[in-house]
């Protein structure tokens, strides 16, 4: 019988906070369950070694914002049979990304002493942006059991099953009593995805959008909405530039593109 | 089977509000795990309860479109309400289900069916709509090619003990849609709740042994033709109370005869293919089967929960969606509700309990949506 294959697994960071390799430091009970089953070939939030390519599968934390990083994610896409990038980070460009389209300059003089130290890209962009990605996993966070779903789902070859539908669906799931409409809280859940288990709602508290858009979000009645329940255009700007402020359809909700009236 | 209308009131009983919490222990002392209203999150939900102080006593609901608030009653009726985001669908019909597990062995697998849920439950407080609401899944789920065992598991361990409404919401409809605000039949035990200045009490109904057993644990005395009166009044109040409807009058066709109906474009410009408008909908009952596998290989499994049909996934075939827009799933959902349903299934699927009015978060309303396709329409 010819030698089993173990995949291997890679993980690469970018321009993040490291939260999202946390939850996968949080599947540490199911990894050690399975040695021998996967090889972990770099993981730099647990292990310094490092192993060499190429990879069955990589995941990718963070957004392209330096010049370096713009090369580096070529080298990791050429090693990787499979690249998932997660997180808001690295599919929406994360809360970095408010940056794009103002003055870089002018942020670099007034948070550094020495901005000429500084070597940045002037915007954060999402993964996708740069190079061919097979599988994006949301959230600001991710969630744990979504990201074993992922993994498994890619090591066995069949399609991870990861909902693209509204918070809305995950609060009525959990029979969370509807804070936009009970409380009249304006809340962005029927515009975000699901994935996170309708957290907030369950305690009081209307959603972030920490998922990024659902799969087909309306904004345009969402901010209508807003504004029949007291929401100023501030309120409304500010919730939608949040972790996911690079998504294009929280990009334009924030810019009021595609709005009637403006 | 006897109702309200009937003549003889041999079989209607007076329950004093002081004898209420007897029912709830002769329920228990039975073993049934009884579900009832509860106020939870500023909202009347279902839920588990040990004793009468866990009803919304003195409690009632402001609802609108979009809109729901608990109010305070002048009174302490213990149903002055109508129906909440919750229905009793989410324990017939949960929104998850395990099917059946799998493990890998030499050449194949071997399969486990998930266990049955076997338990006794006693669902207190169930309104006209929602019995017919219950009958409509019953058509579904045990009557058609295909039985669904896990449900007629758990319907069979339900015993239904309804209540005639008092005070419906300004979301209700059920008079347009036949379906209430009178309890007719399919319980196993009826309740009305009568309250006076100097007097809180109920008359009490029971149809068949399961509610007659229970009945002889409580403290009654015949109702005569007073009960049966006073408990026709509180049905007539809620009739006229009920300001809401649907016209019904060849709705069936007029669906079918415009699905180019320029208002569909105007509710999808408002509608946010959310689904909760399927989630809180006591008939709806559409479902997905996701398989999982653990990282080993070993071990499989296939979980079935509900899905809706404004969900992109909902409608895959080949890779995509067949139905893109929102517009055509909004049409779907209506038309399939007010109309395809009674070609499918010899009924409408709406019973006009307004949910999908009042939890839908850009408040829209089926029976405005089908007002509005009827001026204008291709007859
Ligand atoms: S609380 Fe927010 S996410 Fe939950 S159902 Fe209401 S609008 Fe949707
Ligand atoms: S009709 Fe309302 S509840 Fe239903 S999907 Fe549209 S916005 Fe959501
Ligand atoms: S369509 Fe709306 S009113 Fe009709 S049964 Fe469903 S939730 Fe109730």
């Amino acid at each position: 019988m010819a030698r089993k294959h173990i995949p291997k697994l890679a993980v690469w960071k970018f321009a993040s906070c490291d939260g999202c390799q946390l939850s996968l430091l949080d599947c540490e009970d199911e990894f050690l369950a399975l040695a021998g089953v996967i090889d972990i070939a770099n993981f730099p939030e647990a292990t310094r070694t490092k192993k060499r390519g190429p990879y069955d599968l990589s995941l990718v934390e963070g957004s392209i914002s330096t010049m370096r990083d713009r090369e580096r994610i070529q080298k990791v896409r050429r090693q990787s049979k499979y690249l998932v990038t997660i997180g808001a980070c690295a599919t929406a460009g994360g809360v970095q990304a408010l940056r794009n389209g103002r003055d870089i300059a002018e942020f670099m003089s007034v948070v550094y002493a020495r901005p000429d130290y500084i070597d940045t890209l002037a915007t954060s962009t999402p993964i996708s942006d740069h190079v061919k990605v097979d599988f994006e996993l949301r959230g600001c966070p991710i969630n744990k059991s979504q990201l074993l779903e992922l993994i498994t789902a890619f090591l066995h070859g069949r399609r991870p099953a990861i909902a693209t539908t509204s918070v809305c669906a995950e609060c009525k799931a959990r029979g969370t009593v509807c804070v936009m409409t009970a409380k009249q809280a304006p809340c962005l859940g029927p515009v975000t995805q699901a994935g996170c288990g309708a957290i907030c709602p369950a305690y009081d508290r209307s959603c972030y959008g920490c998922f990024g858009p659902m799969e087909s979000p309306n904004t345009v009645s969402l901010k209508e909405q807003w504004r029949n329940l007291g929401a100023n255009e501030k309120d409304i700007r500010r919730a939608f530039q949040t972790f996911n402020a690079g998504a294009p359809e929280f990009l334009n909700a924030a810019r009021g593109h595609a709005d009637k009236n403006n | 089977m006897r109702t309200f209308d009937d003549d003889d009131t041999n079989h209607l009983f007076i329950l004093e509000r002081a004898g209420f919490g007897a029912l709830i222990e002769a329920l228990s002392d039975a073993e049934y795990e009884v579900i009832a209203p509860t106020i939870r999150d500023g909202a009347i939900i279902y839920d588990a309860i040990i004793s009468e102080v866990d009803l919304p006593s003195g409690w009632a609901d402001d609802q609108q479109a979009g809109r729901y608030k608990l109010k305070r009653r002048n009174d302490e009726a213990l149903f002055g309400y109508a129906v909440g985001p919750h229905s009793w669908k989410k324990y017939l019909h949960p929104p998850e289900q395990l099917l059946w597990r799998a493990k890998k062995k030499e050449g194949g697998f071997d399969i486990h069916a998930a266990p049955i849920d076997t338990r006794k439950r006693a669902f207190l407080g169930v309104r006209a709509c929602e019995i017919a609401a219950i009958e409509i899944q019953d058509r579904v789920f045990l009557r058609g090619p295909h039985i669904d065992e896990a449900y007629r598991a758990r319907r069979e361990n339900t015993l239904i003990i309804a209540v005639n409404c008092g005070d419906p919401a300004a979301t209700c409809f059920c008079v347009s849609m036949s379906t209430g605000p009178a309890v007719r039949s399919g319980y196993d035990i009826a309740i009305t709740e009568i309250i006076s200045e100097d007097r809180h009490h109920f008359v009490i109904d029971a149809a068949g042994d399961a509610g007659r057993t229970v009945l002889k644990h409580l403290p009654l005395r015949p109702a005569g033709k007073k009960g049966l009166q006073a408990a026709e009044a509180v049905t007539a109040h809620a009739q006229q109370q009920m300001k809401r409807s649907l016209d019904t009058d060849g709705l069936q066709a007029l669906l079918q005869n415009n699905a180019d109906h320029p208002q569909w474009d105007n509710v999808a410009s408002r509608c946010l293919s959310c689904t909760n408008c399927t989630a809180v909908c006591p008939t709806c009952f559409c479902t997905t089967v996701e398989d999982h596998t653990d990282l080993s290989g070993e071990n499989a499994e296939r979980v079935q929960h509900w899905d809706s049909c404004f969900s992109g996934s909902f409608s895959e075939l080949g890779g995509a969606p067949v139905r893109r827009s929102t517009k055509s799933r909004y049409r779907q959902w209506m038309t399939h509700k007010l109309s395809t349903w009674i070609d499918q299934f010899g009924t409408s699927g709406c019973v006009g309990c307004g949910r999908c009015i009042a939890w839908c978060p850009a408040g829209i309303d089926i029976t405005e949506e089908a007002a509005a396709i009827r001026k204008g329409a291709n007859s």
